[in-house]
């Protein structure tokens, strides 16, 4: 049983998503931060920027950069000397980063880095999905997905807490919805700094750029080599699973608030009907099974917190009495016509006993709204596979006919 | 070579991680012609040519990836690409 959220009123304050992974970012105390405005990251390294004007982040250096490419590169450097690095981007900005975002795993550098998910061009749209981040997964670069304003400011001290230890060494994508979370105002704790540095202890590497102790970072590796570090890689990967959901408790020991480790669930006890699917279409979800629960309908949701590592095992036993499975993605692997989430989970119950009817929706592409209607409809959907036993595939849904 | 925790290795890698082993060409050095201006062992990308005592130069062709830049630079055409026998 998850536990109880303790959310403390009275010191709760309304602002701006981006102000919140902002303030959260400055608590963690950030000895480098390097990042490049892009739409709809701007205020968070607006915010930032006037952080450090006002000289609110103490043993701190700024970098100005000229592009994303540049930003990332600055903190290979920053991150291997020995400073906890921050920077935060989206969409074309992190694809542009794409080449530095392997060196930084490679080199096992446990940057944390905020992307306000948002659509990729062409076209261009400046609005959310998730297909920055996604195209994104095999970079060796932890995932995690936040439901809501709080969540994300959170998950900001979290994820420094699973990249730095010891055995894990792996940086971390800190995912927000564009816009809908990080423009959007609501009331939230503003991480606190005591509470903060009990939590977060300053980052102490073991091995560091140094003249008089020379080390070797991101080394030529021959044939003879480099499957070896790829392996620690993996191996890596793999411990984060654990760390996720230990971190997740101990934030919830410090500060009384949980969302779940790898995964959570709502409403799934009963539920013949699950829905899987990441980010703030979360909270719509959620109404909307309250709503056919009202109506006796067993509907339940699965929100996956950590996309990389990916939770297998979680998922696995999370869907074992769901008698359908819905995945909704805001992403497509084109060529494959499924979204990333779907084909993991696919391929998660593969080899399993696990015989459940699977149904993948790709929606809300480019920013389009996700309404309640449209989620009620997909479950309605699911209950006819339920009856009839047909599978439907991947599918896009809510397409305007008219426009092809 | 040993990997540490976090993926990092002791200093000195480049002396155990040989890059010599996929050469077609070897450069091979006129030491009639050199002036000793050094542009060679300042221009190799894998430090592969050592200075000698007398102002001289040689390969180490453990390392030589056989890439040419020296010859191509070499002011004084000292230095040319041979096809290396196998
Ligand atoms: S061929 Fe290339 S690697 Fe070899 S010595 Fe000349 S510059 Fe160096
Ligand atoms: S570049 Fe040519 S002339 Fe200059 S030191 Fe090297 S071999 Fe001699």
């Amino acid at each position: 049983m998850a536990p109880e959220n303790k959310l403390d009123k009275k010191k709760m304050v309304v602002v701006e998503g981006s102000y919140a992974v902002a303030h959260a970012a400055k608590v963690c105390r950030p000895n480098v931060i390097s990042a490049y405005p892009i739409t709809p990251q701007t205020h968070i390294v607006e915010d930032l920027s006037q952080f450090m004007a006002d000289g609110e982040i103490p043993n701190c250096e700024y970098i100005n950069v000229e592009s994303e490419f540049s930003a990332l590169s600055a903190l290979v450097g920053a991150s291997a000397a020995g400073a906890r690095c921050y920077s935060a981007t989206t969409s074309q900005g992190l694809e542009l980063m794409h080449e530095v975002l392997f060196n930084i795993s490679g080199m096992r550098l446990p940057v944390v880095m905020t992307i306000a998910n948002r659509a990729v061009s062409a076209p261009i749209s400046i609005w959310n999905d998730h297909q920055d981040a996604i195209s994104q997964r095999d970079t060796g670069w932890l995932q995690l997905y936040a439901e809501n304003t709080q969540e994300i400011s959170d998950m900001t001290a979290q994820a420094y807490k699973i990249s730095e230890d010891k055995d894990i060494l792996m940086p971390s994508m800190v995912c927000m919805d564009g816009f809908i979370l990080s423009h959007v105002y609501e009331p939230v704790v503003l991480l606190e700094q005591d509470l903060t540095d009990e939590f977060l202890p300053a980052f102490e590497p073991d091995f560091v750029l140094d003249p008089k102790n020379p080390m070797s970072f991101g080394a030529f590796a021959d044939p003879n080599y480099y499957t070896e570090f790829r392996y620690l890689q993996e191996q890596a990967m793999q411990k984060s699973l654990k760390k996720i959901e230990d971190v997740a408790n101990e934030f919830y020991d410090v500060y009384g608030r949980y969302y779940g480790g790898l995964i959570d669930e709502y409403r799934t006890d009963d539920a013949e009907v699950i829905i899987m699917a990441m980010g703030s279409i979360i909270g719509t979800i959620k109404d909307v099974i309250d709503k056919l629960r009202d109506r006796n309908v067993k509907v339940g949701l699965l929100k996956v917190r950590s996309f990389r590592p990916f939770p297998a095992e979680a998922i696995r036993n999370a869907l074992k009495d769901a008698k359908v499975v819905v995945v909704l993605d805001k992403n497509i692997s084109l060529g494959l016509n499924e979204g990333a989430l779907f084909t993991e989970t696919k391929s998660s119950l593969y080899n399993t006993k696990l015989d459940v009817p699977i149904v993948g929706y790709m929606i809300g592409h480019g920013g389009r709204d996700i309404k309640v209607d449209l989620i009620e409809k997909i479950v309605d959907e699911a209950q006819e596979v339920m009856k009839t036993g047909i599978k439907i595939e991947s599918q896009f849904t809510d397409l305007k006919e008219e426009l092809i | 070579m040993k990997i540490l925790p976090g993926g990092v290795c002791e200093a000195g890698t480049t002396r155990v991680n040989k890059t010599g082993g996929w050469r077609t060409f070897k450069p091979v050095y006129d030491y009639e012609k050199c002036i000793k201006c050094k542009l060679c062992e300042l221009l190799c990308p894998d430090s592969s040519i050592n200075p000698r005592d007398d102002g001289f130069f040689e390969f180490d062709y453990d390392f030589c990836k056989g890439c040419g830049i020296c010859a191509n630079e070499c002011p004084k055409d000292a230095i040319t690409m041979v096809l290396e026998e196998k």
